[in-house]
């Protein structure tokens, strides 16, 4: 018996306002997978991830998105995320005055209520918490500030990795979390996401640049160009591209299309 | 592609839980105003003679006397002949002398508003006074008040009861020639609450007042005044309701207070006057003064104000800090939601040496609401390194809605410090997305947001008024994301 795909991308044509900017975008990810999707700025990563979160003024023309078997598409956003897809947001909005534990304590109510499961009262919730700057090593001096508010770059990216932590999503999709990271802060943001790996889960990590992945290992890696996947691979692809460069790749494809 | 906060326009009608009428026979005046109105007020409530004098002269002042428009809110012109100047529910026998001869049916409507007039409720440890209309339906825990000097009663009674008090400080904070509508209150006025504490009492529980507009083509017209005596603590609370009626309602209050030297007064308001529908029909005109004078050495005096009510609200809760080293405070949130308007804000008069204000005010606007800040920081040439710290920020939701801010600023003294600052935000969808991509459905997400942006004015809030406050938050914007 073969395995249900966590999140299965067929053929999709997406745009914005007359712009298409997915062009035949296809992608299988399966429990326990990390796969990490390359590409040049331009090339429809973000608005793949802004899509598959749900956001709106997108329109998808053509193809199908499915999450554990269901439509994705037909989803609201925040059903979508009760169901267990999250998305580590390139640029985290802040929101003054929101206690960042609050916050969080809030969301993950909303996915507990959602699975039928009690929710979680503030001692039960802080025990979690504990728990979890354990795994990933971190300051708790963030969950006692609003929301990223004032938090710098890397602070944002690290308070994302937590509250995928704390929510324990089946889908994560990481966009481009590596940008404008100083070394430091990109060990300890993909040793939180390593220690995230689990065997029912899976991670779609979207980034520009192959440093990321000197420390995320992935199972499979791809190349976007121009709406869709030109090459999938093995982790060995990611180094290729660091060796030549998009362009070797992108003519390649050019040649075999 | 089926995603939600499609547009951040779209309104839906919201709920107003409060809207019920009171089925209870009632004694009214017929509607208009004249001499003879007063002095049938005046009689019915059994007044002497130097408040029937107080109150003629306040009417024929009022008479010289043109409605103020440089207001920011528009509205049809008040026809004062229109309007019932003293409605109140018939009595049974006489006045009655304890909660136990009350009307049930009045009981009833405190309840259903949540405020337990009977002395063990879940607001336990509150003494509450009830204005239903235009009188006074009961006050409780005065036992308890009156073992420790408190003195804390209907307006009415007080005049009857502490005379010399009310003789001494009725109109010593805002007089009858202050302005349109105050002129108007102290010609007409009903009943209110009167509260003295005496001198080094902190005063052992909240004080608070609930107000209650019943009747038809009413006005309510109520006067409030406390005094904290020397070292003196009061911390008072008010709360308002109104039922739905398509035709607008005036309510033109004045409250005074006085803090003698060391004495301290925490005023909180938590507005919910009926806004009108989501049309904007119907609705209170809330026209009120109040003020606060710091008379005395190291006084001080805070206004908390949660305006969420009111087709159009209208009032600048004020300190004169007239005594050295005193300070006053105004923390305030208004939301105009649908077609409400509001213009508030204070203002802070520096005289005695040292003083010092603070002024934070949030100001929501969503529909087409218009939220207007006005607020004047004067400086007098007496006072010696006075300080002042002001912060105005407004919030948008939606795109038809409009945020304002006048501020005025006036400074004799040249060793005085004042800040001003003022930002303007919008909610973003981008937060809104965020919170729904962590499973906050959007209009908690406003919520939420919102109350964020207001905490620097709920923390000022006693407890059960802040839960109430932040609750009464998420009613009033209910449905103004799509």
């Amino acid at each position: 018996m073969s395995k249900q795909p966590i999140l299965e991308i067929t053929n999709l044509h997406a745009g914005v306002e007359n712009k298409q900017i997915l062009k035949g975008f296809s992608l299988t990810i399966y429990p326990g997978e990390v796969h990490a999707l390359m590409g040049l700025n331009g090339s429809g990563k973000s608005t793949l991830a802004a899509i598959l979160a749900g956001r709106d003024g997108y329109d998808v023309t053509e193809g199908t998105v499915k999450y554990l078997g269901q439509d994705l598409l037909e989803l609201d956003p925040e059903e979508r995320a009760r169901e267990g897809v999250f998305l580590a947001f390139q640029y985290p909005v802040e929101i003054p005055g929101v206690n960042s534990t609050y916050f969080l304590k809030a969301a993950l109510n909303e996915i507990r209520k959602h699975k039928g499961q009690s929710e979680l009262d503030a001692i039960e919730f802080l025990a979690l918490v504990k728990e979890k700057v354990k795994l990933l090593d971190l300051n708790d001096d963030l969950l006692k500030r609003s929301v990223n508010e004032g938090f710098s770059g890397g602070e944002k990216k690290r308070a994302e990795i937590f509250q995928m932590a704390v929510l324990e999503p089946k889908l994560a999709i990481l966009d481009e979390t590596d940008s404008g990271l100083d070394i430091d802060a990109l060990k300890v943001v993909s040793s939180g996401v390593n220690k995230l790996k689990r065997a029912d889960s899976a991670q779609l990590v979207i980034t520009h640049y192959q440093r990321l992945l000197n420390y995320i290992i992935p199972d499979h890696v791809h190349v976007m160009a121009d709406g869709r996947i030109i090459k999938s691979g093995g982790k060995d692809l990611a180094l290729e591209l660091e060796a030549h460069g998009y362009d070797r790749i992108v003519k390649a494809a050019a040649v075999a299309a | 592609m089926s995603t939600a906060t499609d547009t951040i326009e779209e309104l839906v009608k919201t709920e107003y839980k409060y809207g019920f009428v009171t089925d209870v026979e009632t004694e009214s005046a017929p509607p208009g105003l004249s001499e003879d109105t007063i002095r049938m007020i005046s009689r019915k409530k059994n007044e002497p003679e130097w408040l029937l004098d107080w109150r003629l002269k306040s009417y024929r002042h009022w008479l010289t006397m043109t409605e103020p428009t440089w207001q920011k809110a528009h509205h049809e012109k008040i026809d004062y002949q229109a309007i019932v100047y003293f409605s109140q529910p018939k009595p049974k026998k006489d006045a009655p002398k304890s909660l136990d001869e009350v009307d049930p049916k009045l009981l009833e409507t405190y309840e259903k508003l949540g405020i337990p007039l009977r002395e063990r409720g879940r607001l336990a440890g509150v003494a509450v006074d009830a204005i239903f209309d235009s009188v006074s339906v009961g006050t409780t825990f005065k036992k308890q008040l009156g073992e420790k000097g408190v003195i804390f009663c209907s307006f009415t009674e007080a005049v009857h009861e502490h005379p010399k008090l009310v003789k001494k400080y009725l109109g010593s904070v805002v007089p009858y020639t202050d302005n349109f509508y105050a002129a108007l209150n102290s010609a007409v006025f009903t009943d209110g609450s009167f509260c003295y504490i005496p001198k080094g009492v902190r005063c052992p529980m909240e004080l608070s007042t609930y107000f209650r507009i019943n009747a038809a083509n009413t006005g309510q017209f109520e006067r409030t005044l406390i005094i904290a005596d020397e070292g003196a603590h009061v911390s008072y609370l008010e709360g308002c309701t109104a039922p739905m009626r398509d035709e607008n309602q005036l309510h033109a209050a004045v409250v005074e207070l006085v803090a003698l030297d060391d004495g301290e007064i925490k005023y909180s308001t938590v507005q919910n006057w009926y806004p009108g529908d989501e049309n904007g029909k119907g609705g209170i005109y809330n026209f009120v003064t109040k003020r606060g004078l710091c008379k005395g050495r190291n006084s001080k005096i805070t206004w908390t104000q949660v305006e969420t009510g009111s087709a159009i609200t209208w009032k600048y809760p004020s300190c004169i800090l007239l005594g050295d080293n005193s300070k006053g405070e105004f923390y305030s949130v208004a939301v105009t939601n649908n077609y409400q308007q509001a213009d508030t804000g204070t203002k802070m008069v520096h005289i005695g040496k040292n003083t010092s204000s603070t002024i934070i005010s949030k100001g929501i606007s969503a529909g087409h609401g218009q939220n207007s800040y006005r607020g004047l920081v004067k400086i007098a040439k007496s006072a010696t390194n006075a300080r002042n710290f002001s912060q105005c920020d407004s919030m948008l939701i939606g795109s038809k809605c409009g945020a304002h801010t006048f501020p005025y600023i006036e400074v004799k003294n040249t060793t005085a410090s004042v800040e001003h600052e003022a930002s303007t935000s919008k909610i973003g969808e981008d937060q809104i997305f965020y919170c729904n991509q962590r499973g906050i459905e959007t209009q908690d997400a406003v919520n939420m947001i919102v109350n964020g942006f207001c905490k620097e004015v709920f923390k000022e809030l006693p407890m059960e008024f802040a839960v109430e406050a932040q609750k009464l938050l998420g009613v009033s914007l209910e449905g103004s994301v799509g």
